[in-house]
C-alpha cells in the first residue's frame, strides 16, 4: 500500500488537534470549561476570552467518518429511534456518545458545560442541541442568527444579534466559567483572528494560479480546519496559517501543484469549482477520482461554511461584538440561494475554471435543497456545463464509488469535447 | 351581492352541503375561489404563504387575500417539480413548484416562506429567481428565549413586511386597519379552536376528514367566508348528530407541514381511531390566545407570538423538559389514549423531534406507533392495518 504523502502544515495541524483533544480529555480534572458549538457562526474568540475550550460536534462527526467509525455510530442512533432520513452528523454524534463518547482520536470527550447553540444557517442545529441537552442535561444558550433572506445583513438583524450576545450569550458564559466578560481580552483574540484570516485568504486565492498550488476543496478542508474550529484567535492558529501560507507560496514559486494522497498534482488538466460538502467516509477515494484525472479544484463553497473571508470579511477588534455578528451572518449556509449562485459564478470567472461540480449530500438540506436550480442557473450564467453527483456526509451506505466515478469520467470527457469543439 | 359564505351563514346548510363545498375548494388546484375573489375585488391582491406560521393579518390588512400553499397532495401529477429536487428531499416543495410552473399560482403577487425548515427557506431563494416579479419574503420568526429581544425583533420584521406588502398592493395599512385584520383573525382562530373543542368532545360528530376539508377551505377563502362556512358546519353537526362508536382516541403528531393525503386521514379513522388532536394546518391556530387590540397593533401581534404557548418542532424549545412533557400534556388535554406519529418522509423538524417526543410519551406509558407518508401516498392499506392494530391493542390492553 502506498504511503500517504502529507503537507508539513498537515502534520502541524495534527499536533495542534492532538493537544487540543488532550486538553479536552483532561478538562474534568483541570477544571477547564467546555463549550460545544457549531462551525457556522462559531464564537470561538468569545469562548476563548472566557478561558473555555470549544468543541464542535460536526468536526467530531466528520473525523469519525474519515476514520470509518461513523457507520457503527449511525446504526447505534437508528437503533435508538433516530430516523434514517435525517442528518448523519447528528446520528454519528449521538451514536458516538451512546458508545462511550470516545472521540475520533481515541480520547475520551468531556461533557459540555454549556451548549452554545449558534443557530446559523442550518435548521438541524436547533434540534441537534435540543437532543444533546436531553442527553447531557446541561445549560444551553440559543443565539439566533437571522438568515440573509434578501441577500444582505439587515441593520435590525445585526442589532438583534448584538442584543442576544450582550444579554444571553455573554451572561451564560460568565455563569458557566465564573469569569467576567473582558472586552480587551476578546479584542486580543480578534486581532489574532484577522492575522490568520489574511494568511488563509492568500492561500485560498492561490487557486487562481496555474498550476494551482492548492486543491481548493479536498486540500482546503484541511486548511480551514483550525480556523473553523478551535483555533481562530489563538497563537497556534496564527502560526499555523503563517506556515501554511509560506508552504503554498513556496509551491507557487516553484510552479508546483498541491500534494494529494497520491503525490503532487503538478500537471493539471482540469480546473474545477465545487459546491457542497465532501463525502467523508471515502474521502481519499473521492479525492483520488479527481487527481487520477488530473483535476484540481481551484475554489469551493463548502470551505466557506465557517466564514467567507475571501470576499473581504475580517474580524475587527475595533467592534468586538459587532464583528462577531457580522461574521455569523456571512457564513455560507446563511446566504440565500441567489447569493450562493453569485459566489459560484464569481469563482468560476475569477479562478478561470473549466467546470463546476455539485456534490449533493443526502444529510444536509441546508446545502442540498435547491442545488439543482443552482446547477441550472450557474450553467446559464457562465455557459459552462456542470456535473451533479450524490453522496452523503458520514453515512457509508450512501457513497457509491462506481456511480460517482462513472459520472466524473463522463463529465471530464464532456469538458474534453468542449475544448476540441472550441479549437476546431 | 352576497357571497357564498354569507349565504352559508344565513341558510341552514346540511352537513353534506358544507363538506361538499369545502371539498370542492380543496380539490381545486387552480384556486378558483381566489381567482373569483380577485375578480370581485379590483385592486385586491392574493398573497401566498407556506407552512407553518405566517402572519396572515398583515397580508390581509395590506389588501391581500391570504392563501395557504400546501402543495398538490395526491391530486397533482409531478412533471416539472421533480427536476428541482433530489429524491431525498420531501415531496411538498416539488409539488409547490409544480403548481407554480404550471401557472396555478400565477395569481399570487406575494409569497411568504416561513422559517419552518431549510427546504422551505431555500425555496424562498428559488422563488426569487423563478418569479422575479413576485414579492418574496423569508419569514424568520424569533428563536431567542429573551422575550424582550424577541418582541423587538419580530415587531421590526412585521413592520418591514407591512411596508413591503403595502408597496406591492399600493395600500400600507394604518393602525386601525391592522387592528381590524387582527380582530378578524382572532375570530378565525377562535372558530378553529371551537371546531377542535367540539371534535375533541364528540369526535363521532366531527370526523377529522370533514374538519380537515373545512380547514383547508379556510386556507383559500376570505376569513369572513370561512367563519360563515364553519358556523354552518357546526349548526349542521348539531342538527345531524351521530352515534358514538367504540373507537380509540388518538393524537396525530408530525403532520404540520407537508399535509397527509385525505385518504390517510380517512384510513386512520376507519381503522377505529378517533383523531382528537393533531398538527394538521397548524398555522391556522398557531397563536393560542387572542391578540390584544389595544396599543401598537404590530407590536401586539409580535408580543402575542412571543408569549404564545404553542410548542412545536419549528420553534426552539426553551424548557429542557419541554419535549419530554409535550406528548403527555397533549394526550391528557385531549383525553386521548395514544399517539400516532405520522410524519412526512424526509421532514427534518418532525423526524428530529420524534425520538424526544416518543421517549416522553413512552415514559408516561402512552402507547405510540409511527409511520411515514408523502402527500401523494396512494396506498393506504398498510396505514389502515397499523392504525387498526393500534386501536385494537389500546382497547384490549389500554385504558379505552
Amino acid at each position: 500500500m502506498a504511503t500517504v504523502q502529507k503537507d508539513r502544515s498537515m502534520l502541524l495541524q495534527k499536533e495542534m488537534i492532538a493537544n487540543h483533544f488532550a486538553r479536552l480529555e483532561q478538562a474534568p480534572e483541570t477544571g477547564e470549561k467546555v463549550v460545544y458549538t457549531f462551525v457556522p457562526g462559531n464564537l470561538t474568540e468569545l469562548i476563548r476570552s472566557f478561558g473555555a475550550l470549544p468543541m464542535l460536534p460536526e468536526i467530531n462527526a466528520l473525523q469519525s467518518g474519515m476514520r470509518k467509525q461513523s457507520g457503527d455510530y449511525i446504526a447505534e442512533a437508528e437503533r435508538a429511534g433516530h430516523s434514517e432520513d435525517v442528518c448523519t452528523y447528528v446520528k454519528c454524534d449521538i451514536g458516538m456518545m451512546r458508545s462511550g463518547n470516545i472521540g475520533p482520536g481515541g480520547t475520551k470527550l468531556p461533557k459540555p458545560d454549556l451548549l452554545l447553540l449558534s443557530y446559523t444557517g442550518c435548521y438541524t442545529f436547533m434540534k441537534w442541541f435540543e437532543l444533546l441537552r436531553e442527553e447531557y442535561q446541561c445549560p444551553t444558550v440559543m443565539f439566533h442568527v437571522p438568515y440573509q433572506g434578501d441577500g444582505v445583513l439587515e441593520p435590525e438583524h445585526r442589532r438583534y444579534m448584538l442584543r442576544q450576545l450582550r444579554e444571553q450569550v455573554i451572561p451564560a458564559l460568565e455563569k458557566v466559567t465564573g469569569r467576567r466578560y473582558d472586552e480587551d481580552r476578546l479584542r486580543e483574540h480578534l486581532v489574532r483572528s484577522a492575522r490568520a484570516e489574511d494568511d488563509l485568504v492568500a492561500v485560498l486565492q492561490a487557486g487562481k494560479l496555474r498550476p494551482s498550488p492548492i486543491d481548493g476543496y479536498f486540500g482546503t478542508v484541511y486548511y480551514v480546519g483550525p480556523i473553523f474550529s478551535a483555533f481562530r484567535g489563538t497563537e497556534e492558529g496564527v502560526e499555523y496559517y503563517r506556515a501554511l501560507r509560506e508552504e503554498v507560496d513556496e509551491r507557487a514559486a516553484l510552479g508546483l501543484g498541491p500534494v494529494t494522497p497520491d503525490g503532487p498534482l503538478n500537471d493539471q488538466k482540469y480546473r474545477l469549482v465545487v459546491e457542497g460538502p465532501p463525502n467523508w467516509t471515502s474521502f481519499r477515494d473521492f479525492w483520488k477520482m479527481f487527481s487520477d484525472e488530473r483535476a484540481v479544484v481551484v475554489a469551493s463553497t463548502y470551505t466557506k461554511v465557517g466564514g467567507t473571508y475571501d470576499f473581504g470579511f475580517r474580524h475587527d477588534p475595533a467592534d468586538p461584538l459587532g464583528t462577531l455578528a457580522d461574521y455569523c451572518s456571512g457564513c455560507y449556509t446563511n446566504l440565500n440561494l441567489p447569493s450562493r449562485i453569485d459566489m459560484l459564478v464569481r469563482y468560476i470567472h475569477e479562478y478561470q475554471a473549466d467546470g463546476f461540480l455539485i456534490n449533493s449530500v443526502k444529510s444536509c438540506n441546508s446545502f442540498s435543497a435547491g442545488q439543482l436550480m443552482i446547477l441550472r442557473e450557474v450553467e446559464k450564467r457562465t455557459g459552462i456545463p456542470g456535473a451533479f453527483i450524490e453522496s452523503d456526509l458520514v453515512d457509508p451506505r450512501y457513497f457509491s464509488a462506481a456511480n460517482i466515478k462513472n459520472r466524473l469520467e463522463s463529465y471530464f470527457q464532456m469538458i474534453d469535447a468542449r475544448r476540441l469543439g472550441k479549437t476546431a | 351581492m352576497a357571497t357564498r359564505g354569507e349565504d352559508a351563514g344565513r341558510q341552514a346548510l346540511t352537513r353534506a352541503a358544507v363538506v361538499d363545498r369545502a371539498r370542492e375548494i380543496y380539490d381545486d388546484l387552480d384556486f378558483g375561489v381566489v381567482r373569483q375573489w380577485l375578480a370581485e375585488h379590483p385592486g385586491g391582491k392574493a398573497g401566498g404563504y407556506l407552512p407553518v406560521y405566517a402572519p396572515r393579518e398583515v397580508l390581509h390588512a395590506c389588501g391581500f387575500l391570504p392563501v395557504g400553499i400546501h402543495g398538490g397532495g395526491d391530486r397533482l401529477e409531478i412533471i416539472r417539480g421533480d427536476a428541482f429536487y433530489q429524491s431525498y428531499i420531501c415531496h411538498l416543495p416539488r409539488s409547490v413548484i409544480e403548481l407554480a410552473q404550471s401557472g396555478r399560482l400565477d395569481m399570487l403577487s406575494a409569497v411568504l416562506f416561513p422559517s419552518t425548515c431549510d427546504v422551505i427557506r431555500n425555496l424562498s431563494g428559488m422563488w426569487k429567481l423563478l418569479y422575479p416579479d413576485v414579492y418574496v419574503r423569508y419569514i424568520d420568526v424569533p428563536q431567542t428565549p429573551d422575550p424582550g429581544a424577541a418582541v423587538d425583533f419580530w415587531a421590526g420584521e412585521l413592520e418591514r413586511l407591512a411596508r413591503d406588502l403595502g408597496d406591492v398592493s399600493g395600500h400600507e395599512p394604518g393602525d386601525d386597519e391592522l387592528r381590524q385584520s387582527i380582530a378578524l383573525y382572532n375570530d378565525v382562530r377562535a372558530m378553529v379552536r371551537t371546531l377542535y373543542a367540539v371534535r375533541q368532545e364528540r369526535p363521532w360528530d366531527v370526523p377529522t376528514e370533514e374538519l380537515y376539508l373545512l380547514l383547508r377551505a379556510g386556507e383559500s377563502l376570505p376569513p369572513e367566508e370561512f367563519i360563515a362556512l364553519a358556523r354552518g358546519y357546526l349548526a349542521a353537526v348539531e342538527a345531524e348528530p351521530r352515534r358514538p362508536r367504540d373507537n380509540s382516541r388518538v393524537v396525530i403528531v408530525g403532520a404540520f407541514c407537508e399535509q397527509p393525503p385525505l385518504g390517510l386521514i380517512k384510513s386512520i379513522e376507519r381503522a377505529g381511531c378517533y383523531i382528537v388532536d393533531d398538527d394538521f394546518l397548524l398555522g391556522n391556530r398557531f397563536l393560542t390566545h387572542d391578540v390584544p387590540l389595544d396599543g401598537d397593533p404590530l407590536r401586539a401581534l409580535a408580543a402575542a407570538f412571543v408569549r404564545n404557548d404553542q410548542h412545536t418542532s419549528v420553534l426552539y424549545e426553551i424548557d429542557p423538559l419541554g419535549k419530554r412533557r409535550l406528548m403527555r400534556d397533549r394526550v391528557a388535554a385531549a383525553h386521548a389514549h395514544g399517539v400516532i406519529f405520522a410524519t412526512p418522509s424526509f421532514c427534518d423538524p418532525a423526524l428530529l423531534d420524534q425520538p424526544m417526543l416518543r421517549a416522553g410519551a413512552e415514559d408516561a406509558g402512552i402507547p405510540c406507533i409511527a409511520f411515514k407518508y408523502a402527500e401523494n401516498s396512494g396506498q393506504f392499506q398498510q396505514f389502515r392495518e397499523q392504525a387498526g392494530t393500534f386501536s385494537d391493542s389500546i382497547k384490549l390492553w389500554g385504558a379505552a
